[in-house]
């Protein structure tokens, strides 16, 4: 599919997803769905670094949390709107990334990740001292009156829809363009790639802060979702383990390899939260794991291919 | 005469208290086939490392085509015209072998997209992968590899090709294979730098050979001088 007919679907999908909004089904709809959402923003901004360039990331709660942080800060402050508090979220974020994207400099493979780890305690740590922002306690958060359509819920769950398009649309393009294949090298061999012309720093200086500036955005919104902001919550370790999962799931090394683990996974979540119990969430997501990693280490991407190989 | 393709001048590079090359000074000319041996351990790796930007000389200068290079980043260094192999094959695992010679094309060898294909293509055909183009580097047997490893260095377009150690390990037809593709791309202009423990292929490839020996330049000279040299022969098997 070209560039054309890409933004042609990516523009559906946002209509499909305000018409949805209109529709006025059971509110516990738009509430599932925006978590689903959120974690196709997640899942996608976690593979860019993750898939692409293989440089895996633990700490995606720091920057889920930073990004939902700004935005706490931002309210708080000065009462800003809700697209200042998205790129505000993001960009704070995007320079965590390009802190942690000099960190490749001199760790590579698990002690980048246990580096990315620690980065999310010592960030929650940080929040949990500072009271302007709630501290341990948390802080809650008053919805603006009035979105500009249906109830709050239906309004955030339309803005993720658009989020998480932009988010996908820009993955794609990094996948198809010179600096994905600069990034693929950089994965299967740093030192070839770097000796075969391929500036590797900087393109993981550019892998890292936009999975950053992504992950911040998908918690932007966060704060007037769940309107009681507190550190447990916004750095749950959940981010960790499912912006892991669902592209490992669904497959690393394309865009829509994200997508689909991200929603296979996030509904069989929402669906057990709701049937079952909420504790089942990450067991669950293990077992899932467990199992691809064993069956099919390519996720199911690479199933697709074998079968259709066949 | 024209300036040296490549000046290492006075190159030191310590590893710790360890001292693996100690102000190594080597000219290498535009055109020229030049050998580069010594026993295990002697540097040559070091050295090149040092050439193509895998490591920074810890004192010296290097210079190539007259500028100073020392302390360029490798990508920098092959897109001005240095480009090596690896000793043991670096390949980029999760691409065909296609995908593989594109990397350096579109990075280094300022391939524009409307023609890659074609210099793909051709690249394939000189070193003899066509068949193999669409295979991932797990499907290759130990020549293709290093068929691979060359024909990517080729791919950045070099003035000056390293060849670190292309034929270890390979039979000695498949040696003279190698050789022959060598000899070729040096035809075509292309100065070549020879690493080899192979000492057939090196003493009839090169036109001139310099030898290191625990991290010091030892001996200089035509294939024919370096054979008679006692000194290289002491390095090699003792006294």
């Amino acid at each position: 599919m070209r560039t054309g007919p890409a933004l042609v679907v990516g523009a559906a999908v946002v209509l499909a997803g305000v018409a949805l909004a209109g529709l006025h089904v059971n509110a516990y709809v738009y509430f599932a769905g925006y978590v689903i959402l959120q974690y196709v923003v997640i899942a996608t901004a976690w593979n860019i670094l993750g898939g692409y360039a293989g440089y895996v990331n633990f700490g995606t709660p720091a920057f889920f949390a930073l990004g939902a942080y700004t935005a706490v800060f931002l309210i708080r402050s000065l009462q800003a709107p809700l697209p200042v508090l998205i790129v505000a979220g993001g960009l704070v974020a995007a320079l965590l990334g390009l802190g942690i994207g000099y960190l490749t400099l001199r760790l590579r493979g698990t002690f980048f990740s246990i580096a990315t780890l620690a980065l999310a305690v010592v960030l929650q740590t940080m929040i949990i001292n500072w009271e302007y922002v709630g501290g341990s306690r948390g802080i809650s958060v008053l919805r603006p009156s009035g979105p500009p359509f249906g109830s709050y819920v239906t309004f955030l769950f339309t803005v993720m829809v658009g989020l998480a398009v932009v988010a996908v649309m820009v993955a794609r393009f990094i996948e198809r363009s010179w600096i994905g294949r600069g990034l693929a090298a950089l994965r299967d061999n740093e030192e070839a790639a770097e000796c075969m012309g391929v500036p590797t720093l900087r393109l993981k200086l550019f892998a890292t802060t936009v999975s950053g500036f992504l992950l911040g955005v998908a918690g932007a919104p966060f704060p007037y979702y769940v309107t009681f902001v507190e550190p447990n919550s916004a750095f749950a370790i959940d981010y960790a383990v499912n912006a892991l999962a669902m592209p490992m799931i669904g497959g690393t090394t394309s865009w829509i390899g994200p997508v689909i683990g991200a929603v296979l996974l996030g509904t069989a979540q929402q669906l057990a939260t709701v049937t079952i119990s909420s504790e089942l969430n990450l067991f669950i997501v293990g077992v899932v794991l467990v199992a691809f990693v064993v069956l099919a280490p390519e996720g199911i991407l690479g199933l697709v291919r074998r079968w259709r190989g066949r | 005469m024209a300036a040296p393709l490549l000046e290492v001048n006075g190159v030191v590079k310590r590893f710790g208290g360890f001292t693996a090359l100690n102000r190594v000074t080597i000219q290498v000319e535009a055109g020229e086939r030049f050998g580069l041996i010594g026993p295990n351990g002697s540097g040559k790796t070091t050295l090149i490392n040092c050439v193509a930007g895998s490591l920074y000389a810890d004192e010296g200068r290097i210079l190539f085509e007259g500028r100073d290079v020392t302390t360029l980043p490798p990508h920098r260094r092959t897109r001005l015209g240095i480009a090596r192999t690896f000793q043991i094959p670096k390949p980029f695992a999760s691409m065909t072998v296609r995908e593989n010679l594109g990397i350096p094309l579109e990075y280094a060898g300022h391939a524009r997209a409307s023609d890659e294909d074609a210099q793909v293509a051709e690249l394939l055909r000189e070193i003899g992968l066509e068949a193999k183009a669409h295979l991932r580097p797990a499907g290759l047997t130990q020549i293709e590899m290093r068929k691979l490893e060359l024909a990517r260095a080729m791919a950045a377009r070099p003035k000056l090709l390293i060849s670190d150690e292309a034929m270890a390990g390979l039979s000695s037809g498949e040696v003279d294979d190698i050789l022959a593709i060598l000899l070729r791309l040096n035809a075509q202009g292309i100065t070549i730098i020879m690493i080899e423990h192979i000492m057939r292929a090196v003493m009839r490839f090169s036109q001139r050979i310099v030898v290191l020996d625990a991290g010091e330049r030892i001996a200089e000279g035509t294939p024919d001088q370096i054979v008679r040299n006692p000194a290289v022969e002491k390095a090699y098997l003792g006294e």
